[in-house]
């Protein structure tokens, strides 16, 4: 039907991770995926391999994934050792098979990280993103409050470049991908993000020096500018966002001391 | 049952103004006082939450997701509606207002939309606020784009990702008051039951998706913000999550299930690959401002879309309404798109799809600005495709996206359970028989900033609540109930998977349910869903147990209220013996097959009362009055 | 109720708040950063002192004297020196750990994508140049690793000491590890500064890639000279 991949399907070798609850041991797995079509997504590859698993009398490999369209941030595998894979600026739910190919042999690992404990095979708890966000990744606007909103112009540059930041979409690779399993780029976002709006000013210091505490707090590592993150993110945010959140953090730090 | 709207009196323009000040106000030292459920977290769940934290309530709030940010309205793509004028093109109020009432087929109630479009510019005051990076002028100020259905540019839009910035920002303003300890989230829980006490809803039973706890949770009113039904149809623009069960048990335990049948289908999304396939992919609408949609005008042409000549294609669309063109209303580009592919002009392998062409966009304003627009949009295409569509036009087919249907509110947006309120799409409140492009998040945001937080205040201050807590009987009889569900999904211990129960339920709603629907067709469904519901609790599969992360266990559940709410959704299409909005009959439509309404007996609200396992449940009536937009056949000619 | 926000809560004292900036992932990188800068300006005087070798015996000598002509200045610098040196050391100990508990289960499968060898190499080239130091200072600074060491006749313990084939190899592998150290190091330096830089086309990566050109070219001369008996 649709699709220009080649029709020929393809077998492949799976090498999964399975873990029952977050205090099992876990253990790798070997699995065959058989006559995969090369236009499905790597997650209904997956779903192809849990009927099968399911009709042999096998508990189902457990992932995370909800919207499927790339935006939603819940789907993250580790697949032969790259978060999403091994195509650039894509999550796990819209790679697709024919960036394999007939006879690979494909390691899935959950994201590592002890501020991202695994829960169940693929499944990890990525909860501490939001309470790094509950720490300070708002803007205090209570419903009700807001000026027209035109009152305040934001320049083009400023507003295109705070989209960049926004589009994050919390998947967790950059962590997972990290040699120190830092949250830098995800935090960095979500600071640019909103310390670039005028509407963010106000908030500017306490936003970053809360957001890093809590980062530290989580128990992630801290960044030794590799630049693995940047080269994960499906969305591609860039490390810049890394050093314009550094700069923030110095600057606020030091009015801290000084104040 | 009796629906009453509870429509304040007085001009359509002063109703809500009037209506904000009649209604009863909670002292702030007593508003700590009042405990609310928040069910979902999308626009309205999270906005709801937030604000009603806000104003010192004690809230919960619920989601299935690991994480509320997940919330499936995170994937709208296109843009938010507001009748800012910012353009200078003769936008206001009651064009917003008019244009919704007139796009929804004059099946919504006409003084929720004028409120709807009463607070849509509020919502982008408050969405600014909150760090929302709209798109901007180099002035600095705010830029807009038009959108089907509409003859202004009205829509804020944040790139292809409009939806995922508001769904972050009032993500963000939840998250605040999760910090300040005002809001406790419970992510990965999912609602099994809704309470009801003496009448009024007070509390829901949860499922811990991590452990298999059955919880409950008691409170003085709970809100439903849970999202639309539309993965009924299992192939959908929806997430894979996105599911009924919210709304459905709360329609067993007593709340009205208004319109079940109209169900949007969305123009522009990515054609089907392959029966493996697990969801539809969305091309925005907004595509549609610099796309033109064609086919071959031969039956079976077979070559590559560039060597068919302009005077080979069919701009069906532009020909069959010119002064919309390319921007006709969903539910009219929909139909046309299937009426083209049924007479076999069709393109791609399986012939189910039509062209979305950006050749004369590109020529007119050059590949960087086609580019500027809509980069995420086009990669996105591709990964998908593995087609450029720089190169080579889009293929594009209808796909099932929205659910104007859902739980009946009145202007409260209360349901009939008092003190179950129900917010965004998994109400039926504004959209009536087909929803406008950029509608949805407006809709969404303004329940859950601007509206409950009022209502809900009024609830509160206008009744007297006798403390209930989580002993009470009403609780113990739903956890029972919820436990013994799960004991039994577990236990048929037959040989098919949910999965492929849900794609068969998906495939008879889709053939006989879909964007054409007759008399037969909705007689066949009504008999094959039960004999396959028959079928799912007698060979069902589901491995493992419920104490652990279950995943098909939890589509199981899903799935089985699914069988259910199908045969609703027919019933109801069979018993609307017209053509609106969506809702398309065959048997009822005009010469050139433009749907043919019904004012004189459909001019209604249907709202569906259960009744009982096995038994045929009630359809109930709340006549629609048009005052103020006059009832004329909905032409975008 | 919105008064409140749980944003960092204010510290008490200016101490405590400094402790909080040291303290955290990012204060801790600002340490390393700021001695790096320190170390990597000592580099590069370093080496264009080493330069005078070319000049003759006479240009060594006097240089060595000039060094030496202010004893409290040349301990003043020596001290800042060492404690650049302790404080980068200390720092980076902490992130480590920090680093290694981070992930306490590793992957089975690793594959890198922009992280290079520099980058990956630094926990061992830091060691390493750590070690370099302590035998350079014995052997050209004090002379306890230096068998025919004369005190204030730099050129002649320069010639001599790194006429010994070992010892000059090993002076060629230190700078080797220099050059990877440094070049992440600057280049890292500025983004933990602020200076907003993509990793791979940048003003802060191609002064990185120059300044450590330079650097570990300058330095390497020496010993290649002696080997090659340029300088004699």
């Amino acid at each position: 039907m649709g699709g220009t991949g080649s029709d020929q399907t393809m077998n492949l070798t799976l090498n999964v991770w399975r873990q029952k609850n977050r205090r099992a041991e876990g253990e790798f797995v070997t699995y065959e995926a058989k006559d995969i079509n090369p236009d499905m997504s790597f997650l209904e590859m997956l779903d192809v391999v849990n009927e099968h698993l399911i009709s042999r009398g096998e508990e189902p490999i457990a992932f995370d994934h909800d919207c499927r369209e790339g935006i939603c941030g819940q789907c993250g595998i580790v697949i032969n050792g790259s978060p999403h894979g091994p195509r650039g600026a894509t999550t796990t739910c819209q790679l697709h098979m024919r960036s394999f190919h007939n006879g690979d042999v494909l390691t899935l690992e959950p994201w590592r990280a002890n501020a991202f404990p695994v829960i169940k095979d693929l499944m990890v708890d990525r909860g501490a993103f939001d309470r790094i966000v509950a720490a300070g990744g708002f803007i205090t606007a209570p419903t009700g409050n807001a000026p027209e909103a035109n009152s305040v112009p934001v320049p083009k540059e400023n507003a295109d470049l705070a989209m960049d930041a926004a589009a994050c979409i919390g998947c967790g690779a950059c962590v997972a991908a990290c040699p120190n399993a830092s949250a830098m780029l995800f935090v960095a976002a979500k600071a640019s993000h909103l310390n670039l709006l005028p509407q963010g000013q106000p908030e500017r210091s306490r936003r970053v020096l809360g957001m890093v505490e809590r980062m530290d707090g989580e128990g992630f590592g801290g960044c030794t500018n590799h630049g693995e993150c940047e080269a994960a993110c499906p969305k591609e945010i860039s490390i810049k966002f890394i050093a314009r959140m550094n700069r923030d953090h110095h600057k606020a730090s030091l009015l801290r001391i000084f104040s | 049952m009796e629906l009453k709207s509870n429509v304040p009196s007085g001009p359509m323009d002063q109703k809500w103004t009037k209506h904000k000040f009649d209604m009863k106000l909670v002292n702030p030292a007593n508003k700590r006082k009042y405990s609310v459920i928040v069910v979902g977290s999308g626009l309205a769940g999270a906005s709801a939450a937030a604000s009603l934290a806000e104003l010192g309530h004690n809230v919960k709030c619920f989601c299935y997701q690991d994480s509320p940010r997940r919330a499936h309205s995170i994937a709208a793509q296109g843009g938010i509606n507001a009748a800012k004028n910012y353009q200078n093109d003769g936008d206001s109020v009651e064009r917003l207002f008019y244009d919704t009432v007139k796009g929804g087929d004059f099946r919504a109630r006409e003084a929720n939309v004028h409120r709807l479009a009463e607070v849509s510019v509020n919502i982008i005051d408050q969405c600014v606020s909150q760090g929302v990076p709209f798109a901007r002028e180099y002035g600095g100020l705010l830029a807009n784009r038009s959108f089907g259905g509409a003859q202004v540019s009205r829509t804020f839009y944040a790139r292809g990702q409009t939806g995922q910035q508001l769904l972050l920002g009032a993500y963000q303003a939840l998250e605040r008051q999760v910090g300040l300890g005002t809001v406790k989230m419970f992510a990965r829980h999912e609602m099994q039951e809704l309470v009801v006490v003496d009448g009024q809803a007070r509390g829901i039973v949860v499922r811990d998706l991590e452990t298999g706890a059955i919880e409950s949770h008691a409170s003085d009113a709970v809100i439903l913000a849970t999202g639309g039904y539309g993965t009924v149809f299992y192939l959908a623009t929806y997430a894979k999550g996105c599911n009924t069960t919210a709304i459905w048990r709360a329609y067993k335990k007593g709340a009205a299930f208004a319109n079940p049948c109209y169900t949007q289908i969305h123009p522009t999304c990515i054609p089907v690959t392959g029966h493996y396939q697990s969801k539809l992919t969305l091309m925005s609408e907004s595509l549609r401002n610099d796309g033109r949609i064609w086919v071959p005008k031969m039956k079976g042409d077979q070559r590559p879309p560039n060597q068919i000549p302009d005077d080979e294609r069919d701009y069906y669309l532009e020909r069959k309404y010119p002064s919309f063109g390319n921007l006709a209303p969903r539910d009219v580009s929909s139909r046309a798109a299937k009426e083209v592919c049924d007479e076999g002009r069709g393109v791609g392998k399986s012939g189910l799809g039509v062209y979305l062409d950006f050749k004369d966009a590109i020529a007119r304003l050059g590949e960087d600005k086609i580019r500027e627009r809509y980069s995420n949009l086009f990669e996105m295409y591709e990964r998908i495709t593995d087609e450029n569509p720089y190169k080579v036009p889009m293929r594009i087919y209808p796909a099932i996206h929205y659910t104007m249907g859902g739980l009946w509110v009145d202007y409260n947006l209360m349901s009939t359970v008092p003190g179950l309120f129900v917010a965004g799409e998994a109400n039926f409140s504004d959209h009536g028989a087909n929803r406008l492009g950029a509608s949805a998040l407006m809709q969404g945001l303004a329940d859950g900033y601007f509206i409950i937080p009022y209502t809900i205040g009024n609830f509160f201050g206008s009744n007297k609540f006798a403390k209930v807590s989580t002993d009470h009987a009403a609780f113990k009889e739903a956890e029972a109930n919820v436990a013994g569900r799960i004991k039994s999904l577990l236990s048929i211990k037959g040989t098919r998977s949910a999965d492929t129960f849900h794609r068969e339920l998906g495939k008879i709603l889709w053939d006989y349910c879909g964007m054409a629907r007759t008399e037969q067709s909705l007689t066949t469904a009504l008999e094959k869903i039960p004999a396959l519901r028959e079928e799912f609790w007698h060979d069902l599969r589901v491995l493992g147990t419920g104490e652990e992360i279950n995943q098909s266990l939890e589509k199981a559940g899903r799935v089985a209220d699914f069988l259910e709410l199908g045969e609703l959704l027919c019933r109801d299409a069979l018993e609307r013996r017209e053509s609106c909005g969506a809702h398309f009959r065959e048997e009822f439509q005009d010469a050139e097959g433009e749907a043919k309404r019904d004012d004189e007996n459909f001019c209604h609200v249907a709202a569906w009362e259960y009744n009982g396992e096995g038994k045929t449940p009630t359809r109930h009536v709340e006549p629609l009055e048009f005052e103020s937009v006059h009832l004329q056949t909905r032409s975008y000619k | 109720m919105n008064a409140v926000a749980p944003a960092a809560t204010p510290a008490r004292s200016a101490p405590n708040r400094l402790s909080r900036l040291i303290g955290s992932t990012i204060g801790l990188k600002l340490v390393m950063a700021v001695t790096g800068v320190i170390l990597s300006g000592f580099v590069l005087g370093h080496m264009a002192g080493n330069l005078k070798i070319f000049e003759g015996t006479e240009a060594m000598a006097s240089y060595a004297r000039l060094l030496r002509f202010e004893p409290a200045l040349l301990w003043l610098v020596r001290l800042v020196l060492l404690a650049s040196v302790v404080l980068h050391i200390v720092a980076w100990l902490q992130l480590f750990k920090r680093n290694q508990e981070a992930r306490p289960k590793a992957y089975r499968q690793t594959t890198r994508k922009e992280a290079d060898y520099a980058s990956l190499t630094m926990r061992f080239s830091g060691p390493f140049l750590l070690l370099f130091i302590i035998y350079h200072l014995g052997h050209l600074t004090t002379g306890t690793f230096h068998p025919n060491f004369k005190e204030l006749d730099p050129y002649h313990n320069l010639v001599t000491g790194l006429r010994v084939l070992p010892v000059a190899v090993f002076y060629l592998l230190a700078m080797a590890a220099l050059a990877l150290h440094l070049w992440h190091g600057v280049w890292s330096l500025f983004q933990t500064l602020g200076a907003a830089q993509s990793k791979q086309a940048s003003f802060a990566r191609g002064f990185a890639t120059i300044f450590t050109l330079v650097v570990v070219l300058g330095f390497a001369a020496v010993p290649l000279s002696i080997m090659l008996g340029i300088v004699k």
